[in-house]
């Protein structure tokens, strides 16, 4: 179908973000559509708990931002595509022994996959989010995508997974604001979500208690078992696996003389590796799954600034191209969280190269 | 929105109020706006109104005037019907089928023992298994499905539910303005329906009551409806329905003729366009107005918002805006599985539906089921 105007899908989450989002394009004059998706959520025994992205009053919030924006909204069933990929690998993933970040799973298996399919299967030009992120185009027409103007929100780490084909159909539009003006935003447009509370990750677990999840899901997770030094020395119990996460101090229940962290979890020996903080510290990691935003990394080796976990600093460290979906990767100076199952990104300035995901040693 | 076209095509949802019904209601909300129960002039002359507007409906459903009770619509005539009939002293079941709309359904449900009848594939229920039924109170019989628009022949269910002693209601939302409505010769004690599916308007309703059914209001209140409906009448909204209904009546064959041709081409565009589809309810004895489909793969909630994104309005049994659909109670009833139940189609065609709008609408329809497909294909589920 033909249509003058571009036309975009927003992912709306009755968010403040998203919202603003939505806001700013119609605005700008582009034709918006909003759309929520309908995540899973946990049926237990007092009947079904709602996914915090998407519960009725968020929903009914989205619906009416959408009716003062003159748009219309849709509400996209997810529930069964977003069991299958992000839950299960979730639980999967802390059966091995690894903390994987399901927000990277989401924007990889959902939100730029079924989500854009989606929007671009209603003649979409974009699919537009809430996530503090830019995308721009280098002088050879690359999309680059970048961290966003406000350092402290910038979310292109979980967004790493992205290459060519998805940031040619994508838009970040809050990227370009700090949160502040976001907030002034929605107040301008008379947005009621302008002084709601940020929203948090692990939104299928209706109590935010992941642990509890876990033994729910996974009762596996929580068989005691034994605490171990690299060694292989016993030095006590632990309570299950579930309980414990690289770079831990408290909780362990050991009296020793030096302080004792968690350094690593043994899936298969249902057991917790505990050392001192020289063990903790790692100098390397390896990642797989690699994508590259680009499409190919810079070279067989380079030099760029790593972030191996959200909420982290990114430090100077060499990467070394391994295959084409491995990468090893040589920091600086040791790290004392690196984590199995987090993403390991590569930024040069404020650019992402590219990311993958830290393998267990 | 940019829209090319704009074609509804959900009129079993609900149709636009006929600006002859609209006419003829206006002087009631201004000029004649007294209370019909009121002893002054006024009220007089509301009462007239509401008194003449039941006469004429009478004519139509061949009964008595006071077997016609006004209500705000068919939810709350089945809610009559069944809460209202129902004696402490009387614990047979009720008997009735899953392809009932909710507000029979879940009335049913709630308020006591129901037996529940099968349903053969085009969602209709069988005289042999009535009569197999040894007990009931009341028998609760659609008209014509709201879902997949098969007819049930209730003339032929009547001697059946009244040999076991029950009485026999029939759900006629659907029917109302598309088949004949003489109780007499459905058959039935008691039938309910609802301005706003024959282009009249919403908020108004009614349940014809066999005079000599025993019924005991569901509400308390006034004496409005000789008791059996306590409320301040809507003097508009009925005389709305009543001319709405005469209009139907006076235009019946030319309507069937043109809804009729104007489903068929939709069905035979559909069914022959595209690959994997099959029509849902009875082939023949359908609702005039009435088209429906499962569609292998395409589930409803994804279609209808990629429908409207086109400007085609249709709905289906199982999507709802929140994103979270259940498989259609109706198909599963009828023997589809969860999957199939999930992608049910209805596209119901109305007055002002033109050739040009099934063209374009089996268009839209073709593209977006290949389209939706195609990412479906593409979701490959690590």
């Amino acid at each position: 179908m033909s249509h003058s105007k571009p036309r975009v899908v927003v992912a709306m989450s009755g968010g403040v973000d998203s919202s603003v989002a939505a806001a700013l394009l119609v605005e700008q004059g582009y034709e918006v559509i909003g759309m929520m998706m309908r995540l899973w959520s946990e049926e237990t025994a007092i009947g079904n708990t709602h996914n915090r992205c998407c519960t009725p009053d968020q929903m009914n919030d989205a619906r009416r931002i959408a009716d003062k924006l003159g748009i219309p909204f849709y509400v996209l069933d997810t529930k069964e595509v977003f069991r299958s990929t992000i839950v299960q690998f979730f639980i999967e993933q802390h059966r091995q022994g690894v903390t994987p970040n399901p927000c990277i799973e989401c924007n990889r298996q959902i939100r730029f996959s079924f989500l854009q399919q989606n929007a671009l299967a209603l003649d979409a030009d974009y699919l537009a989010t809430g996530h503090y992120a830019r995308v721009s185009r280098d002088a050879d027409g690359r999309y680059l995508l970048r961290k966003g103007l406000d350092d402290h929100k910038d979310q292109s780490y979980v967004l790493s997974v992205l290459g060519q084909a998805q940031l040619a159909h994508a838009l970040f539009p809050v990227g370009e604001y700090a949160k502040p003006e976001v907030r002034k935003i929605a107040e301008r447009f008379g947005l009621p979500t302008a002084s709601k509370k940020d929203s948090q990750d692990l939104c299928f677990i209706g109590d935010n208690n992941y642990r509890r999840f876990l033994a729910d899901h996974a009762p596996d997770v929580m068989r005691p078992g034994p605490m171990i030094r690299s060694d292989g020395t016993e030095v006590g119990q632990h309570n299950g696996l579930v309980n414990f996460t690289v770079g831990q101090r408290k909780g362990l229940g050991l009296h020793s003389i030096e302080p004792l962290y968690v350094i690593g979890i043994n899936a298969e020996q249902n057991a917790v590796i505990v050392g001192t903080a020289e063990e903790l510290g790692r100098s390397s990691l390896t990642a797989k799954r690699v994508n590259w935003v680009a499409g190919n990394p810079p070279g067989p080796s380079f030099r760029a600034e790593v972030k191996i976990r959200y909420k982290a600093v990114a430090v100077p460290a060499s990467i070394e191209i391994l295959s084409d979906t491995r990468i090893h990767i040589n920091f600086d100076a040791p790290l004392r969280d690196i984590t199995p199952g987090q993403g390991a990104v590569i930024y040069a300035g404020d650019t992402v190269l590219g990311g993958g995901i830290i393998e267990r040693e | 929105m940019s829209l090319v076209r704009s074609v509804y095509l959900d009129h079993s949802a609900t149709t636009p109020t006929d600006p002859r019904v609209v006419e003829a209601m206006l002087p009631y909300f201004t000029q004649y706006f007294g209370n019909p129960v009121s002893v002054h002039q006024f009220g007089q002359q509301a009462e007239s109104a509401i008194e003449t507007a039941r006469e004429r409906i009478a004519q139509i459903l061949n009964c008595l005037p006071s077997e016609v009770i006004f209500t705000s619509g068919a939810s709350e005539s089945n809610n009559l019907a069944l809460r209202g009939s129902l004696r402490p002293d009387d614990r047979r079941p009720v008997v009735t089928t899953r392809v009932e709309h909710h507000a029979v359904s879940r009335t049913a449900a709630e308020i006591g023992e129901v037996e529940w009848l099968p349903v053969d594939s085009w969602g209709r229920a069988s005289l042999e298994d009535v009569k197999r039924t040894t007990s009931a109170r009341l028998v609760s019989l659609m008209y014509a499905n709201n879902e997949v628009g098969s007819i049930h022949d209730l003339a032929s269910f009547a001697e059946a539910v009244h040999d076991m002693g029950a009485y026999f209601h029939t759900d006629a939302v659907q029917a109302g303005g598309q088949l004949p409505l003489d109780v007499k010769a459905l058959g039935v004690d008691m039938l309910s329906l609802s301005a706003h599916k024959f282009y009249g308007p919403k908020g108004v309703g009614l349940l014809y009551v066999r005079k000599g059914l025993e019924l005991h209001a569901v509400q308390t209140g006034g004496s409005h409806e000789r008791g059996l409906r306590p409320g301040t009448h809507n003097t508009p909204l009925i005389v709305g329905m009543a001319l709405a209904l005469e209009l139907a009546t006076a235009e019946y064959e030319s309507r069937a003729k043109h809804l009729m041709a104007r489903r068929d081409e939709l069905i035979r565009g559909v069914l022959s366009r595209i690959p994997d589809v099959r029509l849902t309810g009875h082939p023949v004895e359908r609702l005039p107005s009435h088209a429906s489909f499962v569609i292998d793969g395409v589930e409803s909630n994804t279609l209808l918002m990629h429908l409207d994104m086109h400007g085609v309005a249709a709905s289906s049994g199982s999507a709802c805006k929140t994103g979270n659909p259940e498989p259609s109670d109706v198909l599963l009833a009828m023997g589809y599985t969860p999957t199939e139940a999930l992608t049910g189609l209805r596209l119901t065609v109305g007055l002002s539906t033109t050739q040009a709008d099934i063209d374009y609408a089996v268009d839209v329809l073709v593209r977006t089921v290949e389209k939706v497909r195609k990412v479906r294909d593409s979701m490959v589920i690590a």
